[in-house]
């Protein structure tokens, strides 16, 4: 928003209620703590009509409180006739005339930036070997899960997005069952997932606001897509771009492993588990397969992931991500309702394999330790 | 309700109200059932309340709580706050314009039986496999994956009141054209009766492309076509356009004619005329007309590009500049005014700062680029409960008490009405404003539960205290309504003794035939330039003589009922033809004789004459126009 902040004399309205605001909420969920250049541009614009519609009430308010204590029948007496007034037309002028020039000082930055957020050009910008510069991700969102594959980069992952900070990066959304909405709200607003058609859009993360939210945002999904819509999300891990390509690259490596080797037993027992139960049929383990036509989230970084289902929270320890697991797997059904994962109960999945599973599941890493 | 109609046994009674074509029946019917789809569609908002109180709560389970969600909403638009809006211009409408009945009082008739079995055979979905669950948009790609027969009622339920809306909206236009009293001319016509015409005219303009879209859905689930299945070529968003190429007039619908009762309200207890009455007339049909060319606002985050959003943007914000003019000339109605407290008046004013708050931030809303955050977050909740509370069932409210003595011959307890304002006011603010902050504060609309630890709890916990206010607030109403029944402390022709239009020149409740003879209009608020000529009647335009009159008719009611009883034919010939013709077999005869019944009645209405009758001169000489004939 080129000229938003130019109307000085809205600034220190802007910079008190900016002020207020910035208290609301928290640092890795909130609009109001905006976390990325599209997130300040679009807070800054908020900012700007909060402003104008602060002064529009301040206005009404001065009249209103006036005219209601003023002209009280008590205080003037029942026979008071007032003065049957046909109307103003100066009065008229004003109230129109001043209202449309509120508006056009909140439809000029409105309009600019609505353009500056759809111009998603900078996807197709390529260096001299034709190589695209941009990082594009590819969201694809589905019945309570989402996938998140980088097309150029040839890998997939599944419910933690993994961006480089301060640069633009370009999503291409769609959806593959009903209609979802991709949204972060720390760092931008969000766009549908259509089941018809591809949309496009860019969000960049600014790397110092996100060390306020321990380099984890959450991702919501904010489209009524059916019962466990509320807990459709995901999350969004940012790394420095250097770290992000180390990232790329161990993905990369992690894909042309062929046949996994294992020192300890429980997870080789775990790992047989995965394929006996055919978990393997709609959760690859490898960063390369699967790639837009998955029935459920990649795993290769599980053992990474800061949540399990996007909904329970591994962070504490090692024992409680364990304990998620088993939850999760055991409880699905009930955890995320209508999710299309089927349930592992104890004559399924018996207790020692469900240990050896998780053991397996928790050594899926690729980047960290 | 009064004591002649008690009298008469209740067997007497229902049927004289199930045949009925007189427009202030018609506007009971309308209130009685309006207002229980407002306490269903207000439990429901408890139920939605209750679960999101605290995080993670297990209340409802998520199924349920989307089926409560679309109810709550389909309710409260189509069910309550609109047949609400048709019971007072019923009510209102032809006694402001100095006519004895609508121009069309059959069809008056039918558009309440379809409306009302529509909203009976939507809500039978609760006790029939589970109600509609895709949201009051019913977005195409979620609807048409829902299971079981909730969005199959949803759609032939709404179907069915959409035409009763339709045939009441057409009605209304036609009576406020023709029927009008001899120099009651467009520029003398009250806000209310105003506000009435550019709604119709929204109704008239908006209900087909509702039609058209549901019946694109009605085929797709029940006949297996195809408009919204992308992998056979159908396209989801056409019906997101159509859906809301109707559904933002449909916010219009509601708001002008809660205008029209609060210009009414103010001018009457400020004892002053409108202020800028030419100005209001001309920015609601502004209003009215700028409602059809922002639908897409809706829409920002669909990806129309960057182009469209702009120019729908700029639009949404250009509405905000005749819904401003009309909020300083109510504020400079009462300036200079002489302002009384009624419970009326007391909404009314209520209604100007939280319609105003409510307005804010739709143009907030409309700024495309920051609207990225705020749709389909709590603050797009927070926004249209705003106006439709703040707006609409303020403005319901006040109509209630103000136009009841009207309607019933009765006065509504003023302390009990102010009672329940207070609380109301409360309550909808405590539960509302604080959604605002949830929105931006990362909250999802549309959502089942929270998990704890995202900043949420707290203002979902004052939200929810705010919403047991506004219950209580209802149930006290509830009472008033009850003991001023029960009292039955009848009233004269201008109880407030503060009206200015025709509806307060004669008896509450007006006699059958409203006017003995029409009045003459001199004027805006004709009654108030009467009263400051010392009358305190209207002069009549015409001598006395016979009164034509519709007869009642039982065959609104039938033709609504064929197309109930088709629309359980429609649905469950679904799982007739799933199951290979082994069980429903009973559904397709069941919608061919429903469709009969409908297609009967219309024929018996086309092929027998109905030439209604005449009140004679010398039975209007003998009545003495006290408290109306029955």
């Amino acid at each position: 928003m080129k000229n938003g902040l130019k109307k000085w004399r809205f600034l220190p309205l802007v910079a008190a209620l900016a002020f207020i605001l910035s208290g609301c909420g928290e640092p890795f969920l909130s609009t109001l703590q905006p976390a990325g250049e599209v997130a300040q541009k679009q807070f800054n614009l908020m900012m700007l009509s909060v402003a104008i519609m602060v002064l529009v009430i301040i206005v009404v308010a001065i009249v209103y409180v006036i005219a209601i204590t003023k002209f009280r029948r008590s205080k003037l007496g029942e026979d008071f006739i007032p003065k049957q007034v046909e109307g103003s037309h100066r009065l008229e002028v004003i109230w129109t005339v001043i209202p449309i020039i509120l508006l056009l000082i909140l439809a000029v930055p409105t309009v600019a930036l609505t353009f500056e957020l759809g111009d998603t050009q900078g996807m197709e910008a390529v260096d001299e070997e034709g190589n695209r510069e941009a990082l594009v991700v590819d969201v694809r969102a589905n019945l309570y899960w989402w996938e998140f594959s980088y097309p150029d980069q040839g890998i997939v992952t599944g419910q933690e997005l993994v961006v480089p900070t301060d640069e633009n990066v370009y999503f291409n959304v769609i959806a593959s069952d009903v209609k979802h909405s991709f949204w972060i709200p720390a760092v931008g607003g969000k766009i549908d997932t259509n089941v018809d058609n591809m949309n496009t859009f860019y969000l960049s993360f600014d790397g110092e606001k996100a060390q306020d939210a321990d380099n984890l945002f959450y991702g919501k999904c904010a489209e009524l897509c059916g019962p466990s819509h509320a807990l459709m999300d995901f999350k969004v891990k940012t790394l420095s771009p250097d770290e992000f390509d180390q990232w790329v690259a161990s993905m990369q490596e992690a894909g042309e492993q062929e046949e996994p080797t294992f020192d300890d037993e429980t997870v080789a027992r775990g790992y047989e588990v995965y394929q006996e139960q055919s978990c393997i049929g709609c959760h690859a383990v490898s960063p390369t397969q699967q790639i837009g036509t998955s029935q459920g989230p990649n795993m290769t970084t599980f053992g990474e992931r800061s949540y399990t289902a996007g909904i329970l929270d591994n962070r504490e320890s090692e024992e409680v991500m364990a304990e998620n697991i088993k939850n999760w797997i055991r409880n699905s059904a009930e955890l995320k309702p209508g999710n299309e994962m089927p349930v592992y109960n104890e004559d399924t999945l018996s207790d020692e394999d469900l240990d050896a599973l998780t053991e397996y599941l928790m050594s899926l890493k690729v980047y960290s330790e | 309700m009064s004591t002649v109609a008690q009298k008469r046994g209740f067997l007497a009674v229902l049927w004289d109200y199930l045949t009925t074509v007189d427009h202030k029946k018609i506007a009971i019917l309308y209130l009685i059932s309006g207002g229980f789809f407002f306490l269903v569609g207000g439990l429901e908002a408890m139920f939605i309340r209750i679960q999101l109180a605290v995080p993670d709560n297990d209340f409802v389970s998520a199924g349920l709580y989307n089926e409560l969600l679309t109810m709550h909403g389909t309710t409260m638009i189509f069910l309550a706050a609109m047949p609400l809006l048709f019971a007072f211009m019923n009510a209102v409408v032809p006694l402001q314009i100095g006519a004895r009945d609508v121009a069309f009082p059959f069809l008056n008739s039918l558009g309440f039986w379809l409306f009302f079995f529509g909203g009976v055979f939507l809500n039978l979905s609760w006790f029939m496999g589970g109600a509609p669950d895709a949201g009051w948009t019913s977005y195409a790609s979620l609807s048409i994956a829902s299971p079981g027969h909730g969005i199959d009622f949803y759609v032939l339920g709404l179907q069915i009141s959409g035409a009763g809306t339709l045939i009441a909206g057409i009605n209304f236009l036609v009576t406020i054209i023709n029927m009008r009293a001899p120099g009651m001319t467009y520029m003398r016509m009250p806000l209310f009766t105003w506000s009435t015409f550019v709604a119709s005219a929204l109704i008239l303009f908006a209900f087909p492309p509702l039609t058209v879209g549901l019946f694109l859905m009605l085929f797709d689930r029940m006949f297996g076509a195809n408009f919204f299945n992308v992998s056979m070529g159908g396209n989801t968003i056409i019906w997101e356009h159509l859906f809301w190429i109707f559904g933002h007039p449909e916010v219009y619908i509601l708001i002008l004619p809660a205008f029209g009762i609060f210009s009414d309200i103010i001018s009457t207890f400020s004892k002053k005329r409108l202020f800028g009455y030419a100005a209001m007339v001309f920015a609601t049909v502004l209003i009215g007309f700028l409602g059809f060319m922002v639908w897409a606002h809706h829409m920002f985050t669909t990806g129309l590009g960057p182009t469209a959003n702009a120019i729908f943007a700029v639009a949404t914000m250009a509405i905000a500049v005749p819904t401003g003019v009309k909020i300083f000339n109510w504020l400079l109605t009462m300036w200079g005014g002489s302002i009384r407290f009624t419970t009326p008046m007391l909404y009314a004013v209520a209604f100007i700062p939280s319609f105003v708050a409510g307005g804010v931030t739709g143009v907030m809303l409309a700024s495309a680029a920051a609207d990225y955050q705020y749709h389909d977050s709590y603050f797009v909740v927070a926004h249209f409960h705003y106006v439709i509370i703040g707006g609409v069932v303020l403005g319901l409210l006040a109509g209630t008490h103000f136009y009841w003595p009207k309607m019933f011959g009765t006065m509504l307890n003023e302390t009990l009405g102010k009672v329940t304002f207070w609380l109301f006011l409360i309550g909808f603010h405590g539960t509302f404003f604080v959604q605002h902050f949830l929105g931006l504060m990362g909250m999802p609309r549309r959502i089942w539960k929270y998990l704890p630890g995202q900043g949420l709890d707290l203002f979902n916990m004052i939200s929810t205290i705010g919403a047991f206010f506004m219950a209580i607030a209802v149930l006290v109403l509830l009472y008033n309504i009850v003991i001023t029944q029960v009292k039955n402390v009848r009233v004269g022709n201008d109880p407030w003794g503060d009206g200015r239009t025709l509806e307060w020149a004669i008896p509450s409740p007006p006699p059958y035939y409203n006017f003995k003879q029409l009045p003459l209009v001199r004027g805006l608020d004709p009654l108030w330039i009467e009263k400051m000529e010392g009358r305190t009647e209207m002069t009549p335009a015409e001598p006395l003589g016979d009164i034509h009159m519709p007869n009642n008719s039982f065959i609104p009611f039938v033709m609504s009922l064929g197309l109930f009883i088709a629309a359980f034919g429609a649905m469950y010939q679904i799982d007739w033809r799933e199951s290979g013709g082994e069980e429903f077999v009973w559904s397709l005869p069941v919608l061919i004789i429903g469709m009969l019944i409908t297609l009967g009645s219309m024929a018996v209405r086309s092929l027998k004459d109905d030439h209604g009758y005449h009140i004679h001169k010398e039975e209007l000489m003998d009545d003495t126009d006290k408290g109306g004939k029955e």
